[in-house]
């Protein structure tokens, strides 16, 4: 009996769990939603939502990554609003669709700034997108958060109201991949992409990183971005590869995997993939098989591990997302795991700046700004489930772990995690010298 | 009575005085939307010149639209050219690639003229990916503020933006009025009806025909020059076949062979995207839907029809 006392003795006095956080968190969550608005935001001096103009992929070539973006984003404001919203005021997303269209892209901001009031712009992920529509946030003063991946924000190339502070750029993942490759898959490696500018970022900063790492790049195998069958390029491979780097975008990714096995049947070299080739792609589809034994950067594994956090967990089942990386209603509908875990994590940034800047309405825009560019530790949480993150005020760009996770069994399972450290590099710009 | 000809100028001058006008008024939602839509509507009018006065089909004027924007984009983030400097560039670039373009596509005629104009679009769209290292192909890039600056006004203010788009058309409309009002004009429409007849007439007609690729792909360059400069960015999906497509739609619906055809098309086009993308996520659907109906009861377009029935008089 006093044994029994004392462990729940001791158990009170000891610190909450990551599991009691979480339970409390959903009771809290449950609570609050059952109440009615005017309960929830009553703390706030005006009930007036918060909005948050959401620049979505519908149509065009990223319409599989807007779909998983758009649900994503709904998850993420819902879990928020749950929470009492920001400042006390509820989130309203509004979307609209930007075509996947730089032009349309920049018509959608005007949009949100001038007819929607919006107090941010959100979510674009097609780098030509970002850029065609960041000078016009710039001129008119919109803070823009972005989930791309691209290296343009933190190239310098943009504004100081452009932020990506929820996912990592394509510089930062490709060099951190560099060190495992040449480590365990080999030193003289051929690279294939697609003959643009996101390919030519995975050309000119993997064969730096991988030549950094005593190996070398045989041959650079660039693609056209019109070109529909790939077989003819497969036999530019020089005899002696040791690894195949892969990557590829657009429609035609699955027939690009496809006739990558065909062409070398059981006797290939390891390859190497980014897992844009397959995302939203079933890696059970027929064809597919000879990618058992071969390996996959991914931004978030899409298969639940067996040592998942918390927040995985509680982020796939908020999302709506299976153990597979599918959608609970439909398990042929395949997310796009790597990359949409940015809109989440973005909106928790956009919350954090809010409240630490004591955001009020649009003219505070210029404050968010700079309660963002003063963050840095972002902490392995809710907020966070896809791990620990350092964000650079001054570049506007985060640093995040990168997963590499092997094929087998027709499954991805996590075989390595880079550390935050090998994803940096030094600084290329100092958006804060820049006037708001 | 006031002539036809003096109700056709005031009809035109009407057009512009209430567009200058507007910028008073509009919101500032729509003050921007109309600034795009009148340098777009210029590009239209220079595609106009060409299939709607002419009756030659280019599917490939992305590449006059982009030789402006990479013309002067390019000269401005490479070589650090004064906005003045550059637009005159990307002037130019269309121009010569106009003349090249013109020499060897006049050389077929018909659906050969048609997938000629658009294989040297997509080799122009290609030849910009090609050249990433410099033009950032599918990405694109921007151009700073501060490089956006014409006789100590900024291009990026709202209300410059606004006047720079204005005296563009301006500038569009009134070269293409007076192009169809002269005797130059005339001998196009008249190709556009009877080539053969034209030609018998003494007329030499490759040469008028060549002339108009000229001027055509001048003024869809300085467009796409302007858009740039206005803008702030330069980017290969304007090279792309889609916006080769899109002037023939804006023209289609505003009325081919109509001086103002090109800004109504335009306008609604624009605006019907914009609406109904407001109302559904099938937006596209809407948007079909409304074309094909309009196809089918205003097949001249929305001012080919009013000419047809109201006002016979306009150019």
């Amino acid at each position: 009996m006093m044994t029994t006392t004392k462990t729940v003795a001791e158990k009170a006095a000891s610190k909450p769990t990551r599991r009691d956080a979480l339970r409390t968190l959903g009771l809290g969550g449950a609570v609050a939603a059952s109440m009615p608005l005017w309960a929830r935001y009553a703390g706030a001096q005006t009930a007036e939502p918060i909005k948050v103009g959401f620049q979505v992929h519908r149509t065009g070539i990223g319409a599989a990554y807007g779909r998983w973006y758009d649900r994503t984003t709904s998850a993420a404001a819902a879990l928020i609003n749950e929470q009492g919203g920001i400042n006390g005021r509820p989130l309203e997303v509004i979307a609209e669709d930007d075509g996947t269209d730089p032009k349309r892209g920049a018509e959608v901001v005007e949009k949100f700034a001038a007819k929607h009031n919006c107090d941010i712009g959100f979510g674009t992920l097609f780098s030509h997108v970002v850029i065609g529509s960041a000078p016009r946030v710039g001129e008119l003063k919109l803070p823009y958060f972005v989930v791309s991946e691209g290296h343009h924000v933190a190239s310098g190339m943009l504004n100081r109201y452009t932020l990506q502070p929820g996912i990592t750029d394509v510089k930062s993942q490709v060099q951190a991949m560099a060190p495992f490759v040449a480590d365990n898959l080999g030193k003289k490696v051929t690279m294939v992409f697609p003959d643009f500018a996101f390919g030519h970022d995975h050309r000119d900063y993997f064969t730096a990183a991988i030549e950094a790492q005593g190996g070398e790049v045989l041959e650079h195998i660039a693609i056209p971005p019109t070109e529909t069958s790939f077989t003819k390029y497969f036999p530019k491979i020089p005899r002696e590869t040791e690894v195949i780097y892969h990557v590829m975008v657009g429609p035609a990714v699955l027939t690009f995997v496809k006739e990558l096995g065909e062409f070398f049947g059981p006797q290939r070299p390891e390859m190497f993939g980014f897992i844009d080739s397959l995302e939203a792609v079933d890696i059970g589809s027929p064809g597919l098989e000879f990618l058992d034994g071969t390996y996959f950067w991914e931004g978030n594994p899409r298969y639940a591990q067996e040592n998942q956090s918390e927040y995985d967990a509680f982020f796939r089942e908020r999302v709506g997302v299976d153990a597979n990386g599918a959608s609970v209603s439909d398990p042929r509908d395949v997310s796009t795991y790597a990359h949409m875990f940015g809109c989440w994590e973005t909106l928790h940034v956009v919350k954090a700046g809010m409240e630490a800047s004591g955001y009020r309405g649009t003219q505070d825009r210029a404050a968010l700004i700079e309660a963002v560019e003063a963050m840095t530790d972002l902490p392995h949480s809710i907020a966070h489930p896809q791990g620990a993150k350092v964000f650079n005020g001054k570049t506007h760009q985060v640093f995040g772990k990168q997963y590499i996770s092997k094929v087998v069994d027709g499954k991805m399972l996590l075989v390595h995690t880079t550390s935050i450290e090998d994803t940096f590099y030094p600084d290329e710009v100092d958006y804060t010298t820049q006037s708001l | 009575m006031m002539s036809d000809s003096k109700k056709d100028c005031f009809a035109h001058g009407g057009v512009l005085l209430f567009l200058f006008a507007l910028q008073f008024f509009l919101p500032a939602y729509h003050h921007g939307n109309m600034a795009r839509i009148m340098v777009l509507a210029s590009y239209a009018i220079g595609y106009n010149l060409l299939f709607g006065y002419t009756g030659l089909l280019s599917l490939g004027h992305a590449i006059f639209f982009a030789a402006g924007l990479y013309g002067s984009g390019l000269a401005i983030s490479q070589f650090g050219f004064s906005v003045g400097v550059a637009l005159v560039i990307g002037v130019a670039a269309g121009c010569v690639l106009s003349a090249v373009i013109g020499a060897l596509a006049l050389r077929t005629e018909g659906v050969a003229f048609m997938i000629v104009t658009l294989m040297f679009a997509q080799a122009g769209y290609l030849t910009v990916l090609y050249f990433g290292e410099f033009t950032r192909g599918d990405e694109g890039f921007v151009l700073a503020h501060a490089d956006r600056v014409l006789w100590g006004v900024s291009l990026s203010d709202q209300t410059s933006k606004y006047f720079s788009a204005f005296s563009l058309f301006c500038v569009s409309l009134i070269m293409c009025l007076a192009l169809v009002r002269s005797r130059f004009g005339k001998v196009l429409i008249a190709i556009r009806e009877n080539e053969e007849r034209t030609q018998m007439l003494g007329y030499n007609v490759v040469w008028y025909k060549f002339c108009t690729i000229i001027l055509s792909g001048s003024i869809s360059a300085l467009a796409g020059a302007t858009y740039a400069l206005l803008f702030g960015y330069v980017g290969a999906s304007f090279a792309s076949v889609e916006y080769s497509i899109y002037p023939l739609l804006w023209v289609l619906l505003g009325g081919a062979g109509t001086v103002i055809g090109p800004l109504v098309g335009m306008i609604f086009m624009f605006y019907l995207i914009d609406l109904s993308s407001g109302v559904t996520t099938a937006y596209m659907l809407v948007a079909g839907v409304v074309l094909v109906f309009l196809a089918v009861f205003a097949p001249q377009g929305v001012m080919g029809e009013v000419r047809s029935r109201i006002w016979k008089w306009l150019s």
